[in-house]
């Protein structure tokens, strides 16, 4: 058991410092710093000390050894777009990011439980049938589809909703909140539902085949015998069983959920940190984009490295699994 | 030549009889779903092959462009005009010949992309799977950084790196070659995993025993012994993966990280569409939308029906 976590997260840092690689690598290959730093008519002298004060003139492994060290600390230097420091940037588009993934991911879990649910108590009916298409229908549209649908119905056409941005927003200091004005609350709906409506689906399809295997059991008839109202046995019952595999599977959800959050951020123009993101990849600002590399993996890599533990905690098989080699579905 | 034709015929009709009269066949045929997804990639594939024969015009070819037909709607509203069924863009190409053509470099870039991820994905498989040892440790680790980073950042990251490396005039060029390359960087692992395991059942058993006997070459037992045993569920992957390619190409195409405006894939035209937005010209962004959807989506049952027709358990 302990032998496990450490391998787990002996894991988790190499899986970390192969991304710092990657990151390191876009510093190295994507364009020179000095020439986007300094202005062309700059001499060489000016050059050679920029280089000197960058740490160019190092080896590779030690720079690679500064970058993680500095990573570790949060330094990411300056962004070479607007010069200030990488990650007070990031800071500052942190909240809209958080707002929309919250919203949408309580949204998703509201709607896709019940249907989940209900799709497996109907498992071969005709209803259970079209729930399944429409799950189908919603994995299969792209999350950009999504939106640019939604811009034209609500925002174009009927001119209900903001198209694009966060509205109005209250600035608390450390945190801007769009939830306290009409405008921001406004904003907030088409992006939210946009990002919920995979996570519906991937949600219903889960709870559908975990219930599916839970209804088999034994307890489910005894609770049945027992005269039990249907909505205590399979919500009670049914679905808390199932919740585990369900929370479990939340680890594959969330890469999903960045990308996601990235797209839906660009069709919105929601000013979060995907939006950054590939403004920074559009823009060579070579420091945002590896610090949001190195920051979102990081958040990957915990949340997964606590899931599997929990896993592993609440159910003893997986160690035995996992010991054996096993790694697919 | 005529005696030896004749035996030859009567075992073709009787290996198509075989063939349509299979299982795989048979639940084809019994599911509406597959057929109609099928069919519909039938069309989207003959369409984009023919595309210079069928489309009224070549919307890359600026001979072909005439700027006063430029921003027609859809032919049934008013002031839509023959021959351009689904309306014009701001340069007076036609939507729909734009995306018969768009269909095509998406589909290229979608099957040349499962087609390299699974060649390097069975490739480290078969070795992780045969040669064990801190060789398979080591490329498992790989694979699990790889699984580790979300897949949609890597491959925006890769075609970024491969862009900044390239000098301006080839980055164009080379657009489709890069996308195939960071979407197979970011996708191998799943073939990977699935043929080493698979390897590693075939390992133990007898012929490939006998072959070790008989002192047959490393190189040769893993790709004429093994790789025959195990390529089937590859494929099957394969296509379930079909879907995810095409679907990533249009993502990354459409946040333009992808194929450039002049040789555009859905992906791009989206993009391109989603500038025009509020000047009301809606059928530059839904139609190519449309059909991204329906090609994904037809993909996907496809290879739902094919999972559920090749899984014993169902039977």
């Amino acid at each position: 058991m302990l032998l496990l976590i450490i391998k787990r997260m002996a894991n988790a840092i190499f899986v970390i410092l192969a991304v710092s690689l990657l990151a390191f690598t876009i510093f190295k290959f994507l364009g020179d710093p000095v020439q986007l730093m300094l202005n062309p008519q700059a001499t060489q002298q000016e050059r050679d000390q920029l280089t000197e004060r960058l740490g160019l003139n190092d080896p590779v492994p030690v720079q690679f050894a500064k970058f993680v060290f500095n990573a570790a600390r949060g330094e990411f230097g300056m962004s070479y777009r607007n010069q200030m420091p990488v990650m007070e940037v990031i800071a500052e588009r942190f909240p809209a990011t958080f707002e929309l993934v919250l919203v949408s991911s309580i949204l998703a879990l509201v709607i896709g439980l019940p249907l989940g649910v209900f799709a497996a108590i109907r498992g071969g009916t005709v209803m259970a049938r079209v729930f399944h298409l429409i799950s189908m229908i919603g994995v299969s549209v792209p999350a950009f589809v999504i939106g640019i649908l939604l811009i034209l119905v609500f925002s174009i056409e009927l001119k209900w909703l903001p198209a694009f941005g966060r509205g109005k927003v209250v600035d608390l200091g450390f945190w801007t909140t769009g939830f306290l004005t009409p405008s921001g609350r406004a904003a907030l709906v088409m992006p939210s539902i946009s990002l919920a409506l995979f996570q519906i689906s991937f949600i219903m399809r889960l709870v559908t085949a975990e219930m599916l295997e839970v209804l088999r059991t034994d307890f489910i008839r005894f609770a049945k015998a027992r005269g039990l109202k249907a909505r205590a046995i399979y919500f009670r019952h049914g679905l808390r069983n199932c919740m585990m595999p369900v929370v479990t599977m939340t680890g594959m959800l969330i890469g999903d959920l960045i990308a996601f959050t990235l797209v839906t951020e660009i069709v919105f123009q929601w000013p979060g940190m995907g939006f950054l993101f590939v403004q920074s990849v559009q823009y060579v600002d070579i420091p945002v984009m590896a610090a949001y590399l190195m920051i979102v993996c990081c958040i990957f890599i915990t949340i997964n490295l606590i899931v599997d533990l929990i896993y592993v905690v609440v159910d003893p098989r997986v160690d035995q699994l996992v010991r054996g080699g096993g790694n697919g579905h | 030549m005529a005696t030896e034709l004749s035996p030859a015929r009567p075992r073709l009709r009787q290996r198509l009889w075989a063939f349509y009269d299979s299982d795989l066949v048979w639940s084809f045929r019994h599911s509406p779903m597959a057929i109609l997804s099928a069919a519909l990639l039938a069309i989207v594939a003959f369409t984009s092959l023919f595309a210079a024969w069928l489309m009224p015009q070549n919307p890359f070819d600026i001979t072909q462009l005439y700027l006063d037909k430029a921003n027609l709607p859809p032919i049934w509203i008013a002031g839509g005009q023959m021959p351009y069924l689904l309306g014009t863009d701001l340069q007076g190409r036609d939507i729909l010949s734009a995306i018969v053509y768009g269909s095509r470099i998406s589909l290229i870039i979608g099957v040349a992309s499962v087609a390299l991820s699974m060649t390097i994905g069975v490739l480290v498989g078969l070795m992780a799977g045969y040669v064990g040892g801190a060789l398979d440790n080591f490329l498992m680790r790989i694979g699990d950084a790889v699984m580790s980073i979300p897949t949609l950042l890597v491959a925006i990251l890769i075609s970024a790196i491969f862009r900044g490396m390239l000098p301006v005039d080839y980055r164009d060029a080379a657009a489709p070659l890069i996308l195939v390359v960071a979407l197979s960087l970011t996708s191998w692992v799943v073939y990977a995993r699935m043929i080493r395991a698979a390897t590693m059942v075939e390992a133990g058993k007898e012929y490939v025993l006998a072959a070790r006997i008989i002192r047959v070459p490393r190189r040769r037992i893993i790709l004429h012994h093994i790789l025959p045993n195990v390529l089937t569920a590859a494929l099957v992957t394969a296509t379930l993966n079909l879907g995810l390619a095409v679907l990533a190409e249009a993502t990354l195409s459409f946040l333009g990280v992808g194929m450039p405006s002049a040789q555009p894939s859905l992906g791009t035209l989206i993009r391109i569409g989603n500038q025009f937005f509020f000047s009301g010209t809606w059928w530059i962004v839904l139609f190519p939308a449309l059909q991204l959807t329906l090609i994904i989506l037809a993909v996907n049952l496809l290879g739902d029906w094919l999972r559920d027709a090749l899984n014993p358990k169902l039977k």
